[in-house]
């Protein structure tokens, strides 16, 4: 039986009649068009799925939409609202600078694992960051790239006091 | 930014997982009732066992119901010698809890241990108790620390709690309100983790306790289980040269691609060593 949940995805509200067997990832895939949050190993090792729930990092193909239901979700897309041309999250754009991605295939999942470390941290030595990306796999990088980005990032959050969607409710 | 209008075939994945019917129980009892007047139901904690069983086809079920909305469940406090978790706790709270790292140290360090950052801002420590995952964390704390289970129907001491692989003491539709840990004098626990699940190969927890010295093994066995020869030993020389030459037999251990039997009985005496290296420190 569908059941109706509400949710708030990158400060949008969203309204659905969903599936219980529905997991979010799909749903933010194929029913939001949020293309940008992967699905990669679909056993939530690899955290390619990561979103923000609440404003804590979860892996999306480990939950289903009905556990979401009144939650507050930031995805990739939702990090730099104004798409092309605007400004990038500073975790983003840390990214970015430091060539922190190859095929960038788990470059979403990483980006909101990142911003969840900072959050946590502040700023993170490169020996917490890596433990941190324990649940992240990139099969590219060799993650060193990966680390400076997650520091460099870091350091830009804590400078400019970024938020997340999830946080300011899309303000 | 426009988010667009449902995009075509979306159902093509739902297929991964049996259907099934979903519940968000507002009560204990409410709970229990949807649970009994169902056909096959079982419980929802925070799922990370759960939905990838259920992704794998290796469960289906009826109804899940969902304990999350539950008031009360979820929370730390200290009072005195005793620690009480409440069931719907992730690990993640547990970890960083600075109350908890006064009291128990060990405690909030397995539980940063437990699967990677994502997992434990989901996993509970009911859900992982409920479940009595052989390779699991929490049993080996809860059983070294001699820590009581707390149900909607009763109190359940961890020595008649872990009683086979998955198998524990709670019955048909019984819910794991919360935890209550004793304040043991020192303790520790030393985990040789699967490099890729971060799953317990072996994992020890020691702890010298009001009651005398427990030493709790998690991996090794089909569920978690004590070591009393250690103990014994332990209990008149509290130093890794005591649990040295102890070890368990590998008759009724484990054995994986991960780890021969015999190994992860090496493994025992090893995490023993070291986990009393740490609690002595």
């Amino acid at each position: 039986m569908a059941i109706n949940v509400s949710l708030s995805v990158n400060g949008q509200a969203v309204s659905r009649d969903v599936q219980p067997n529905r997991l979010l990832v799909d749903f933010l895939r194929e029913e939001l068009g949020l293309t940008g949050t992967h699905v990669g190993c679909d056993t939530s090792q690899c955290g390619a799925c990561t979103i923000h729930l609440d404003g804590l990092p979860v892996k999306s193909c480990t939950m289903l939409v009905v556990q979401a239901d009144g939650a507050r979700i930031t995805t990739i897309e939702g990090l730099a609202p104004d798409g092309d041309g605007g400004d990038l999250h500073p975790m983003q754009e840390a990214f970015r600078q430091n060539h922190g991605l190859q095929c960038g295939f788990c470059t979403p999942g990483m980006v909101m694992a990142g911003i969840g470390i900072a959050q946590r941290h502040g700023l993170p030595s490169n020996d917490v960051i890596r433990a941190e990306l324990d649940g992240n796999f990139c099969r590219c990088t060799g993650y060193h790239n990966i680390v400076k980005s997650i520091a460099a990032g870091a350091k830009a959050m804590a400078m400019t006091g970024a938020k997340t969607v999830a946080e300011t409710g899309g303000e | 930014m426009d988010i667009p209008a449902r995009l075509p075939d979306p159902r093509k994945r739902e297929k991964k997982m049996y259907r099934f019917e979903y519940h968000k129980a507002t009560s204990l009892e409410d709970a229990a009732s949807k649970r009994s007047t169902a056909d096959d139901a079982t419980y929802l904690a925070g799922g990370m066992t759960l939905i990838p069983t259920l992704k794998q086809r290796l469960a289906s079920h009826s109804d899940l119901i969902d304990l999350a909305g539950i008031d009360g469940l979820a929370g730390i406090s200290v009072d005195g010698a005793v620690v009480t978790i409440g069931a719907m706790t992730c690990h993640a709270e547990v970890a960083a809890s600075a109350a908890l790292r006064d009291a128990i140290p060990a405690l909030a360090d397995l539980a940063g241990l437990i699967a990677d950052p994502a997992v434990r801002n989901r996993g509970t420590i009911g859900g992982s108790l409920a479940n009595s995952d052989p390779a699991a964390d929490y049993p080996a704390a809860v059983l070294g620390l001699g820590a009581t289970i707390v149900t909607d129907k009763r109190e359940i001491a961890a020595d008649d709690y872990f009683l086979d692989l998955f198998e524990t003491a709670l019955e048909e539709g019984e819910i794991i309100t919360a935890i209550k840990f004793p304040v043991p004098k020192r303790a520790a626990y030393e985990k040789f983790p699967n490099p890729a699940s971060r799953y317990a190969i072996v994992g020890v927890f020691v702890a010298e306790t009001e009651g005398g010295v427990r030493v709790a093994v998690t991996g090794a066995g089909p569920c978690a289980f004590r070591v009393s020869d250690m103990e014994a030993a332990l209990a008149g020389n509290f130093a890794p040269d005591a649990v040295a030459g102890i070890t368990v037999s590998a008759d009724d251990l484990n054995q994986d691609l991960h780890a021969s039997a015999a190994y992860r009985a090496s493994l025992v005496t090893t995490m023993a060593k070291r986990a009393v290296a740490k609690a002595a420190g």
